[in-house]
């Protein structure tokens, strides 16, 4: 899934240049980056296609640091918070309560590092 | 120095979802986004579809597909409008070329919009296109091990459809457990079993649709 990595990493530069260029940054070392535990990308793709996408610009070079959020849900019926075990949706308390997802699909940048 | 930035990567696309959403919503038109991996049965859960639904919903099609016009051809012989986007590569459609194609419609005429995504069970979950329900169509031949190995597709999805259900005797598929795994990633989902081959389970499908065609109309009346 190439592809798809590459269409990420196109929305994430352009974030990213239209911020660095905001700061008037000449080199970009480092994107923080918040990816949730079930978001649908994959780390190896999305440095692959980073080194590519970059390649001759100003972000060359740049480290992708990444950080993974949990999938968390909190149950409808009884209000409590869980990690989510094995995509299991159902509150394992009450058992009948469903868990809605409150993080664990972000795919987002979260700060540059530029000189 | 370090910049804040927290940005969606995919808040380009998820603009331009919420533009496709509003005018749906202006229109009043039900949009379904139909995925499901290539050769699952969509086109064919399409053309069953077209076939019980004609002269009851005003109907249109957008076929999303690597390079050809195949499936947009297979819906054009039931005298429903359809467009072709083609991709060109791209493993899905995202929001922005569903807003150029809609253009082109008549959306006001319609009371369902049902949008073909590239066959693929993996990044079309990611891409918003301002649907209001997405479905997803699984084939037994695929194997009940999909919805834990490809969650998210059926996380995101209101309706699975199980197709192909006339080749089950000769496949090891246990439908007992894709229905298991599919209702622990999203409880509450509707799960239908479908042939195209003999019919079955079509009728549940057209009543998902009808359903939610009735519910778009209350909205924009409302
Ligand atoms: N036996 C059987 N074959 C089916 C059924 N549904 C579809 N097929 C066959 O499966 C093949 C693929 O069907 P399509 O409808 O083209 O699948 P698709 O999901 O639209 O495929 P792509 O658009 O290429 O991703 C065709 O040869 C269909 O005739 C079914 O319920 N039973
Ligand atoms: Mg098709
Ligand atoms: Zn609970
Ligand atoms: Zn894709």
């Amino acid at each position: 899934m190439e592809a798809e990595a590459a269409q990420w990493l196109r929305g994430l530069f352009s974030i990213h240049h239209r911020e660095a260029g905001n700061n008037h940054a000449t080199k970009v070392r480092e994107v923080g980056l918040l990816i949730g535990e079930m978001a649908g990308v994959e780390q190896e793709s999305l440095e692959f296609s980073w080194r590519v996408l970059t390649e001759g610009t100003p972000a060359e070079g740049a480290v992708l640091k990444v950080r993974r959020v949990p999938l968390v849900g909190r149950c409808a019926k009884c209000g409590r918070e869980f990690h989510i075990e094995h995509y299991d949706f159902w509150c394992p308390v009450c058992k009948d309560g469903v868990l809605k997802t409150i993080s664990g699909r972000e795919m987002q940048v979260e700060y540059l590092e530029v000189d | 120095m370090e910049i804040k930035v927290i940005k969606n990567i995919l808040g380009e696309n998820d603009r331009f979802a919420a533009e496709n959403r509003a005018m749906f919503a202006e229109k009043g038109v039900f949009v379904v986004n139909f995925m499901g991996s290539p050769g699952a049965g969509k086109t064919s859960v399409l053309e069953k579809t077209m076939e019980r639904l004609k002269g009851e919903l005003s109907m249109a099609v957008i076929e999303g597909d690597l390079f050809t016009s195949k499936d947009a051809e297979r819906i054009d012989r039931h005298g429903v409008p359809v467009i072709q986007i083609n991709t060109a590569g791209g493993c899905h459609l995202d929001a922005n070329m569903v807003q150029k194609t809609v253009r082109e419609m008549d959306l006001a005429a319609l009371d369902l919009l049902v949008v073909e995504n590239v066959g693929n069970l993996v990044c079309p979950a990611e891409f918003a296109l301002g649907e209001d329900a997405r479905a997803v169509v699984l084939s037994v031949t695929e194997g009940d091990d999909k919805p834990m190995k490809y969650p998210l597709m059926f996380k995101e999805s209101e309706i699975a459809l199980i197709n192909k259900i006339d080749l089950a005797p000769y496949c090891n598929f246990n439908c007992a457990s894709a229905k298991e795994d599919i209702s622990m990633l999203h409880p509450g989902i509707e799960i239908a079993e479908l042939s195209c081959t003999t019919g079955e389970g079509v009728d549940v499908w057209c009543d998902w649709l009808r359903r939610g065609v009735v519910a778009k109309k209350a909205e924009v009346r409302a």
